[in-house]
């Protein structure tokens, strides 16, 4: 019984609104905590890379933004699923919410992996599959945001773009293995294996932080968003109107 | 007859030389077919839902998902099929060889349905929507990707006098994965606009 109590206060408006508010600035604070940490540990104390010096640093910002972004689009479907299969008003906020931070992350692991291939292959841009999925991946963003905006009733919207957000999770696999079926430039995972990670121990703790700080500051971002989308979905209601006041 | 238009209008601005035509064919002609299939799936559902035959698809007590699936066959019959067939004329006029025209055909015959199928996706989910082409298209193409490489490298494969079969059959699961899945999905975004 207790879990579904917990369940039902997850889908009151209200209750969501005061616990992300309550737990906004934890998730942001210990954000900031790790990612400082981590670029400490990052920058200064992980040895260089036999291969690329210096240059393989990008990887503390580059990876984590890039699991990021796979992972909130999963995290967008997820919901938009759980809105659809059981109709959940917060949940089709949420998954609103997450759309604008997945797609500003992916522009982010696009931004920080030309910077990080200039270097290294020579080139901004190569037409390679890791690269181009993960194009395909902002392209899917788009099209929610675009489908979500572009419908006027907001039951449809949500309803609509939920479906599509569901559709299109069958890309995120592709991401995720793009570089292990196709001979490809980008570089195999290091990390994300079964059994023991291929990296250093002292270049991976700082890696595994900063992954941390990033998840907490999607949370807390996340949180923030929801909340503004909450109270603009139910700014007829009356708990808003005692929020406010 | 628009796939035709693009296909003459690539030799008038790449080059005019046919082997190098030649080398790309096969993204003229995926390029085209994709194009041309998008435009087309704007009139899949569009209007019958104006008219409110969809409406009546959706009371009538038959399965939606049928219906649904019906009509996008028929779709693909009436843009799909002649365009694959008219392929090897746009082929021909590009410097493609007389051997390869039975993979370049069956290429796009598959690779053709796929897209009608999951382009029945969109098509649903745009009902509802102002500026529904646009949208469509936005929606649409990150799904065609796969449909795209693996067709296109089909046709490659045809043209270069090589096997086609391998990526033909991975045309050929994602057909039938759009098969099994998208009358379902397109049902369901059919019913979100009609509610």
């Amino acid at each position: 019984m207790a879990t579904w109590t917990w369940f039902h206060r997850l889908a009151s408006p209200p209750h969501v609104y005061a616990f992300a508010r309550r737990w906004t600035p934890w998730f942001g604070g210990f954000a900031a905590l790790a990612m400082v940490i981590a670029l400490y540990g990052g920058l200064v104390l992980a040895p260089e890379d036999y291969q690329q010096k210096d240059a393989f640093r990008m990887v503390y910002v580059h990876a984590p933004t890039a699991w990021l972004s796979l992972m909130i689009y999963t995290t967008m479907a997820i919901a938009a699923a759980v809105g659809l299969i059981w109709r959940m008003k917060v949940a089709h906020a949420a998954a609103a919410a997450c759309a604008p931070i997945g797609a500003w992350f992916t522009v982010g692991a696009l931004g920080t992996g030309m910077l990080w291939g200039k270097p290294m292959w020579g080139a901004y841009w190569v037409w390679d599959p890791r690269l181009t999925s993960e194009l395909v991946l902002l392209f899917l963003y788009f099209g929610y945001m675009g489908l979500r905006a572009g419908i006027e009733d907001p039951v449809k919207a949500d309803k609509a773009s939920a479906m599509l957000a569901v559709v299109g999770v069958i890309n995120v696999p592709i991401i995720k293995f793009s570089v292990e079926w196709w001979n490809s430039l980008h570089q195999t995972a290091t990390v994300m294996q079964l059994g023991k990670p291929k990296m250093n121990g002292d270049m991976l703790w700082p890696l595994l932080l900063m992954l941390l700080g990033f998840l907490l500051y999607f949370i807390a971002v996340l949180l923030i968003r929801l909340r503004a989308e909450l109270l603009r979905r139910e700014r007829n209601a009356s708990w808003v109107r005692e929020v406010l006041t | 007859m628009f796939f035709m238009i693009v296909a003459t209008l690539f030799p008038l601005t790449l080059t005019p030389e046919m082997s190098r035509l030649r080398d790309a064919a096969p993204g003229v002609l995926w390029i085209g077919a994709l194009l041309s299939s998008l435009l087309a799936l704007e009139f899949l559902f569009r209007d019958d839902a104006v008219d409110g035959t969809l409406e009546q698809f959706a009371l009538s007590g038959q399965s939606l998902t049928w219906m649904l699936f019906a009509k996008t066959c028929t779709h693909w019959l009436l843009t799909g099929l002649p365009l694959a067939l008219t392929a090897p004329i746009a082929a021909a006029a590009l410097g493609v060889s007389f051997e390869a025209m039975g993979g370049v055909v069956a290429s796009l015959l598959l690779g053709s349905f796929a897209m009608s199928l999951v382009g029945a996706i969109g098509a649903g989910l745009t009902l509802g929507a102002r500026r529904g082409g646009v949208l469509l298209s936005l929606l649409t193409l990150p799904l065609a990707v796969p449909i795209l490489i693996f067709g296109a490298r089909a046709t490659q494969l045809a043209i270069g006098g090589g096997d086609i079969a391998p990526p033909m059959y991975l045309l050929g699961a994602i057909a039938v994965l759009g098969l099994t899945l998208a009358p379902l999905a397109a049902a369901a975004a059919v019913r979100i606009g009609l509610e």
